[in-house]
């Protein structure tokens, strides 16, 4: 009935060497390096037209993004079944979708990377545009002259000059820039203060880059011109040194999205940066033959950033199987260490386990309270959950007004891991005691920094990630690990009286 | 630092040597192979192996009642002789949680084993808890389970603290392999846990003597709090708990299994509960390895050919084939006396 033991053998070294063959497949054949070597860092940016199709005729134009300072256009390309599609390479770069007859919800894809390289100065692309003489109403003259007097004072060129004026615009206890902004947008009362003072300056939509982010919108940004260089301002955010987080979606003023023939449309964005080796290959391959290729590069972005930390939980299982197997360390529920590993991942390690056993002592504290309401186990959890929101919160707040703000974004993923381990630990606590609390949790601990030490390697992440053949390689470990029937090395400590009774024995008979 | 190692560390060959049998090899050599799937909820709910239990006619502490639903709960002593002791019990419940035990009922209250009295409402309260799932697992609805009192030997009185020991055997294959006694203690709160300083001890399967004892998996000579010597505990009547052992393994089919009894003063063996994942700490407490008693086990039945041994042939062949340790293991006991 059971599976002979040379059965498991043949069925890892079959994986292995299925999984070696793909990797070599993907080394020797599409040319992706073994080792991470020297890395570029890539932007993806995808970019989603949404609209409804009126049954007719639709015509769609998307502007398009090109080389700016500080980053290099590599590749694109779309994704739009029937539609026919057009690059048109003009001062302004944009992208036609035409198609004769469509009907109900659409959604056409243009994804592009883009390369970043702070070292590269091109040329500024395209002339300042004129300056407008600005008339103000009432009293909005004043403010806008007061405002510009005081930044004029304290800058040296027009640079400066934008700078100051938009730490003064995202000031909110400035009464002037108040009564701005409450006519006028933040980038529009910029470029208006800027034409006041003859500096050439215009709003242009870009993106500010955030690794993982879906659903974006372009924002405005305000261009402003000093001889043949320019630099982008963020009235809202007011940075010190905005350009590298900015990408420009536009070169010149002008619409972003033209829709004929259609209703309700929407543009959204996603994004993801990636470290690759300098020789950049991969990219380029990785879209032609995405099927054989197994490629995770061939998915749409958004998926993409969820596989980047999916395609490491196999090998954050085979830690807590092989530290079960082999040191037979107790945890608290079999894969959560590798759910805790995985907070670290997003939190990093210090501020995770820092934040972690805060939170589930607190959390164990809350708990005991609650357990005198006599609730039901998934009413307690819920409150459990409820109680540990409010602590990250507190958590939050006061790291943040202590100056400890960076590590402490505690996004929702941790959280619903943090409320299971109080409710588990707490169960344990009531049957166990107080003991095997500590024992499990320094266990699920110590196995979750395992876990996480071993998934946060560069070249772990670059390996799972580019070559997915090693994942069968990681079950083949697995598999093998599974079968092992030795002892564990907790056991020998365990046993060590069986043992150390016979020598007592022998030590009095001699 | 090797020397410190191997103070606090056994080597895995002189584990091997003793034969002692690991987790790793538990699960896949005696669990995964002998204890299939679909038979552990006959173990794992204790209704369920108590009417078992019943039909295969394996004495149990007898079944009062069973309540299953919130209105029940209302006229539960419509179930219970009047005036004497029960026990509540979770079916689905694990290490003894939710268990309450009365010793007395009059006037419409109660008296719990600490001497304690609580009302009716109380027993109320805890029936419809247990029955809402408060101490399952998982929280799932549970069934209530009353059964009559065990009453403890009085010959086992100076061994215990508090609770009733109860005898762990573990059955490999429908043999008896291993015996220990659990003896509550004030550490382990009463209860029979040896995780939670319950004293094991082991128990010679031919004679039914104690032959070693450990506490917190470490040994030990004497009960802490009664100071009772442990090497003269000798369990009476032991040939019937072997029988009675054996033959759950007929009832359960399960071929690696820890049949947990006690001795009551009156009616003699019982069986309480069964487990399908016995532990390894009944190595500790006999100070002997489990693997080549499985091993000798193993050689012995496949010697047998035909249908298998009746339980009262397996029981007198485990007696007669781990009584050779008798000798050592007395002297053994002995030894750690004089050094103390």
């Amino acid at each position: 009935m059971k599976a002979p033991r040379s059965t498991l053998l043949w069925t890892a070294l079959l994986l292995i060497s299925l999984g070696l063959l793909h990797t070599s497949w993907r080394h020797l054949v599409h040319e992706v390096p073994l080792l991470p070597g020297s890395q570029v860092e890539y932007w993806d940016i995808e970019a989603r037209v949404e609209l409804q199709a009126q049954g007719e005729e639709v015509e769609v134009i998307l502007a398009l993004p090109q080389s700016q300072p500080g980053f290099l256009l590599q590749s694109e390309h779309t994704a739009s079944p029937g539609y026919g599609v057009n690059f048109v390479e003009e001062e302004f770069r944009r992208l036609e979708w035409s198609i004769r007859e469509a009907e109900g919800v659409q959604w056409l894809y243009y994804r592009t990377q883009f390369q970043v390289d702070p070292k590269r100065h091109l040329p500024a692309v395209g002339q300042p545009p004129d300056v407008r003489s600005q008339s103000w109403e009432g009293p909005l003259e004043t403010a806008a002259a007061q405002l510009l007097r005081r930044s004029w004072q304290e800058s040296a060129n027009n640079f400066s000059l934008a700078q100051s004026l938009t730490r003064r615009l995202s000031d909110a206890s400035n009464e002037n820039a108040g009564l701005l902004l409450n006519e006028l947008s933040g980038s529009e009362a910029l470029v208006r203060l800027l034409n006041e003072a003859e500096v050439p300056a215009r709003i242009l939509y870009g993106l500010r880059l955030e690794d993982g982010r879906r659903n974006q919108r372009l924002q405005p940004l305000v261009q402003v011109f000093q001889d043949e260089e320019w630099r982008l301002y963020d009235p809202v955010q007011a940075l010190e040194e905005p350009a590298q987080n900015y990408l420009l979606w536009q070169q010149a003023a002008g619409p972003i999205l033209e829709v004929m023939g259609g209703q309700d449309s929407q543009v959204r964005f996603s994004m993801l940066s990636s470290q690759e080796p300098a020789s950049g290959s991969v990219h380029a391959l990785a879209i032609g033959d995405a099927l054989l290729n197994l490629s995770i590069h061939s998915l749409p972005l958004a998926e993409q950033a969820v596989f980047r930390t999916l395609m490491l939980l196999p090998l954050g299982a085979l830690v807590v199987v092989a530290l079960r197997v082999f040191v037979g360390l107790k945890t608290s529920g079999t894969f959560m260490p590798v759910l805790i590993a995985l907070a670290f991942l997003e939190m990093s390690l210090l501020p995770g386990v820092t934040t972690f056993l805060i939170i589930v002592a607190a959390g164990l504290i809350l708990r005991q309270l609650l357990a005198y309401l006599n609730l039901l186990l998934v009413a307690r959890v819920a409150a459990v959950i409820v109680c540990v929101i409010g602590l990250i919160a507190l958590m939050s707040v006061v790291s943040f007004h202590a100056g400890i703000s960076e590590g402490m974004q505690v996004t929702l993923f941790p959280m619903i891991i943090l409320a299971w381990t109080i409710e588990r630990m707490s169960i344990l606590w009531e049957e166990e005691g107080a003991k095997e609390v500590f024992v499990q949790g320094a266990g699920s601990l110590i196995t979750a920094i395992a876990a996480f030490l071993v998934m946060d390697q560069l070249w772990v992440r670059y390996w799972l990630f580019n070559f997915p053949g090693l994942q069968l390689v990681v079950m083949a470990m697995i598999l093998i690990v599974g079968s092992y029937t030795g002892y564990r090395l907790l056991e020998l400590w365990r046993f060590k009286p069986l043992v150390a009774q016979e020598k007592q024995d022998q030590n009095n008979a001699g | 630092m090797l020397a410190s190692l191997s103070k606090w560390f056994a080597s895995p060959g002189e584990l091997r040597r003793k034969g002692v049998l690991g987790m790793n090899e538990r699960n896949l050599s005696c669990i995964g192979q002998y204890n299939p799937r679909r038979l552990f909820p006959l173990v794992d709910d204790k209704l369920q192996t108590k009417l078992l239990a019943e039909d295969y006619q394996l004495a149990t502490p007898k079944l009062l009642a069973v309540l299953r639903s919130q209105i029940e709960v209302k006229n539960f002593e419509r179930y219970l002789p009047s005036g004497k002791g029960f026990a509540i019990k979770p079916a689905k419940g694990s290490g003894g949680k939710g268990i309450l035990v009365i010793q007395e009922a009059r006037d419409g209250r109660y008296r719990k084993a600490s001497g304690k009295w609580v009302s009716r409402q109380h027993l109320e309260r805890h029936l419809s808890n247990l029955i809402s799932g408060l101490y399952s697992l998982g929280g799932n609805p549970d069934v209530a389970i009353i059964e009559s009192l065990i009453e403890s030997d009085p010959t086992f009185e100076n061994y215990t603290f508090e609770g009733v020991p109860d005898i762990r055997i573990v059955v490999y294959r429908g043999y008896p392999a291993m015996a220990m006694m659990r003896l509550s203690t004030h550490a382990s709160d009463g209860k029979a846990n040896l995780h939670q300083g319950a004293i094991g001890v082991g128990i010679d399967l031919a004679t039914g003597k104690a032959t070693n004892a450990v506490q917190f998996d470490r040994p030990v000579s004497f009960h802490p709090d009664t100071g009772q010597a442990l090497n003269e505990l000798e369990i009476g009547d032991w040939r019937s708990m072997l029988l009675l052992a054996s033959r759950c393994y007929d009832m359960t089919g399960l071929g690696y299994l820890g049949a947990d009894l006690v001795l009551d003063a009156n009616q003699g063996a019982l069986l309480l509960e069964l487990n399908a994942r016995p532990g390894l700490a009944i190595q500790l407490a006999n100070g002997v390895g489990l693997a080549p008693r499985l091993k000798q086990l193993d050689l012995w039945s496949q010697r047998i050919k035909g249908p298998e041994q009746p339980s009262e042939d397996r029981v007198a062949a485990a007696q007669q084939l781990f009584s050779t340790e008798l000798a050592s293991t007395d002297i053994c006991m002995d030894k750690v006396h004089h050094v103390e």
